[in-house]
């Protein structure tokens, strides 16, 4: 199969990102004559294992951590999975967890479904966030109790790009003596994340949301931290998560990681000016369109916009028109038939969650994209509001 | 993501009819913009009641917006009586189909017709009767049930996927189960649809009870008219430990007697997850 990348703007990168021609050159070698196993006594498997060894140091690098604390899992989600699951078994007297109301399906429907996972009750406290997308640590201090098995909180929503305040949140939660785990899919590669200087106990990292593969993931577990394993099965990752290793896409991610060291710098001057530009251009062109989240403690590179009085899967079939990748919050796109919980949590009116559409940007755009993207989207808009029974034109 | 059929797609990007009669004969209006979908018919219909002009507006996705273009060209030209009897079906057949999950625009569609005739005819609508059952999309039981009826739907997901009803927080499901069978009674299909039963957990001490009274009730007196018996022994679980006596210990049947006989009854009137085993 053929994809025709160049005639597409993507501009979906929080969904997932292009694999770097880097990466995919670092990987090839694992695909093709490199295909030894690397728990293999041989030497041809052995050296596979010092590749990865290699990929594991590369990606602490990125975050701060000890080689020893990272493990490799399949996905974001399976991390996400592990840490919330081994807290609450290594500590089988606490049943309270507290996270928020804005976090992504992997931790909001795991939370939702545990009692009937586990066959115990649990108690979630699903912190409320502001208009602007932010949490109230008054709220998070008083959820924090003597039942608590762990806090998880995202370190940057998927949706708005808001971040959450992780160094403060661990350190509270440290105090009371209780686990702290964030789910920093979105923020890894695109802001700073050293944890040597905070009192986080697990973090989630996803492959594919930093121009690695898909199907590769992380989980940071604090040394010392008492962890009940997820996959049980072979030796592998110290006994921490069994399934042979997936070796390429390691490997990948490890280069990924080492590209991403220098590139943070590029995402957070060159892609947030073109972010900026987008935002400023939609906002200032087009009329009854708001901005949803923070403007300022955001991701660089994601924008969140409501059109109001259109609804967003039809934005989105329009956009798709002109090859323009983006999503929406729309109930139409989300699977069900209900629009995106985090806009509802932030409070945003129906009215505008249905027509609010997502870009996010990588260090792959161009100026061009964002000026063609401006030309487009106001007739876009307005022809679909020429359709709309509440649109009246002033 | 929605695998739309060409038309669909024809319907959306390039819709018929868009725009507001003045003066129209008949207005009709559903949805809201709360359920991110929403449809304003009005139409220009002559003396001999006939519908000359269709025009729609739609706030809603690429379905909602094609199947009330669709619509607005199958009514042009037709006897108000015919086009009241135009279904959702119908809608969706011009359309070449529609995903399963997008069904309810084509309702949405049908809806709105329907609501423009009797505005034309000035009577209330029948369907207005019903009675709220969803209340996250504001569904009405007369709703679920024409539904169900004219589209055959067998499931409570179907009734979701045809009226949003149940696609909220869920609360209305047993209504809406309730419903189905409503709506399928008298034609067999009721037998199809169970209703799901929560089997409330036994403690330990209710379920030796129950084993208790069904083998003392049915099934030693069975196996007592052959000179055989039967006795309780242990509870482990699922597991039914019994003790075969009299003819029944040295019968050669005695295993099918233990799984054909007595675990099937137990199975029938204590708990369907029981297995009986001769105590060793």
């Amino acid at each position: 199969m053929e994809c025709d990348e160049k005639s597409v703007i993507y501009m979906d990168n929080n969904a997932t990102t292009k694999v770097s021609p880097e990466v995919v050159d670092a990987m090839m070698p694992f695909l093709t004559g490199c295909y030894g196993n690397p728990s293999s006594m041989h030497n041809f498997g052995g050296q596979v294992g010092l590749a990865v060894k290699e990929a594991r140091r590369k990606i602490a690098s990125l975050i701060g951590a000890d080689t020893e604390e990272i493990i490799f899992t399949s996905c974001g989600t399976e991390s996400d999975s592990t840490a919330i699951l081994s807290a609450l078994q290594a500590f089988p007297d606490k049943r309270h967890i507290v996270t928020t109301r804005v976090e992504h399906p992997a931790v909001k429907n795991l939370c939702e479904n545990l009692d009937t996972l586990t066959g115990h009750k649990h108690r979630i406290t699903k912190l409320k966030v502001g208009d602007d997308g932010r949490l109230d640590l008054d709220e998070y201090r008083d959820a924090l109790s003597e039942d608590t098995a762990i806090v998880s909180v995202m370190w940057a929503n998927n949706e708005t790009g808001v971040i959450f305040p992780i160094a403060e949140m661990a350190r509270m939660a440290k105090d009371r003596g209780i686990l702290f785990h964030t789910d920093a899919v979105q923020a890894v590669g695109k802001i700073p994340v050293n944890l040597k200087e905070l009192d986080v106990d697990f973090l989630s990292m996803s492959g594919h949301k930093l121009h690695a593969p898909k199907g590769v993931g992380v989980l940071y577990i604090r040394r010392g931290t008492p962890f009940v394993p997820f996959l049980t099965g072979g030796h592998q990752e110290g006994g921490r998560r069994g399934g042979t290793e997936n070796v390429a896409s390691i490997v990948g991610l490890g280069k990924a990681c080492e590209i991403a060291e220098r590139s943070i710098e590029i995402e957070n001057t060159r892609v947030a000016e073109l972010r900026d530009k987008l935002e400023e251009g939609l906002l200032t062109t087009i009329p009854k369109a708001r901005l949803n989240g923070h403007k300022m403690e955001r991701l660089p590179n994601t924008t969140n916009i409501s059109f109001e009085f259109v609804e967003g899967e039809a934005i989105l079939l329009h956009m798709n028109e002109f090859n323009i990748c983006a999503s929406s919050g729309s109930a139409c796109t989300s699977g069900s038939l209900e629009p995106s919980h985090v806009l509802r949590a932030m409070g945003v009116p129906f009215t505008a969650a249905h027509g609010s559409i997502r870009f996010s940007l990588s260090v792959y755009n161009t100026e061009q994209e964002i000026d063609f993207v401006l030309e487009k989207m106001p007739n876009i808009i307005s022809s679909l509001r020429e359709l709309s029974p509440f649109w009246q034109e002033a | 993501m929605w695998e739309y059929t060409d038309k669909v797609q024809q319907h959306f990007l390039h819709p018929l009819n868009v725009g507001e009669i003045e003066n129209p004969e008949g207005t009709g209006e559903v949805g809201s913009l709360a359920c991110g979908d929403a449809l304003k018919l009005t139409l220009r219909i002559n003396e001999d009641e006939v519908i000359t002009d269709a025009k729609f507006k739609t706030f809603g996705c690429a379905s909602a917006i094609a199947s009330s273009s669709v619509l607005t060209e199958l009514i042009k030209g037709m006897k108000v009586s015919d086009a009241a009897k135009v279904t959702n079906e119908d809608i969706a057949e011009a359309l070449g189909g529609l995903p399963k999950e997008k069904m309810h625009c084509s309702v949405m569609g049908r809806e709105a017709l329907e609501a423009a005739i009797a505005d034309y005819r000035g009577v209330i609508l029948p369907m207005a009767e019903g009675e709220v059952v969803c209340e996250c999309f504001g569904v009405t039981d007369l709703e679920v049930i024409r539904a169900v009826k004219e589209s055959d739907l067998k499931s409570v997901e179907e009734i979701t996927n045809f009226t949003k009803a149940g696609g909220g927080c869920g609360k209305c499901e047993d209504k809406l189960r309730e419903l189905l069978r409503e709506a399928h009674s008298g034609t067999g299909i009721a037998e199809m649809i169970k209703p799901v039963e929560k089997q409330a957990k036994m403690t330990v001490l209710q379920k030796i009870k129950k084993i208790e009274e069904v083998l003392e009730r049915e099934v030693k007196p069975a196996l007592r008219k052959d000179g055989g018996d039967i006795e309780l022994v242990d509870v482990d679980g699922d597991f039914v430990m019994v003790s075969l006596r009299g003819s029944c210990k040295s019968c050669a049947k005695s295993q099918m007697t233990l799984k054909e006989y007595v675990e099937k009854k137990l199975r029938e009137q204590v708990l369907e997850t029981l297995i009986v085993e001769e105590a060793k």
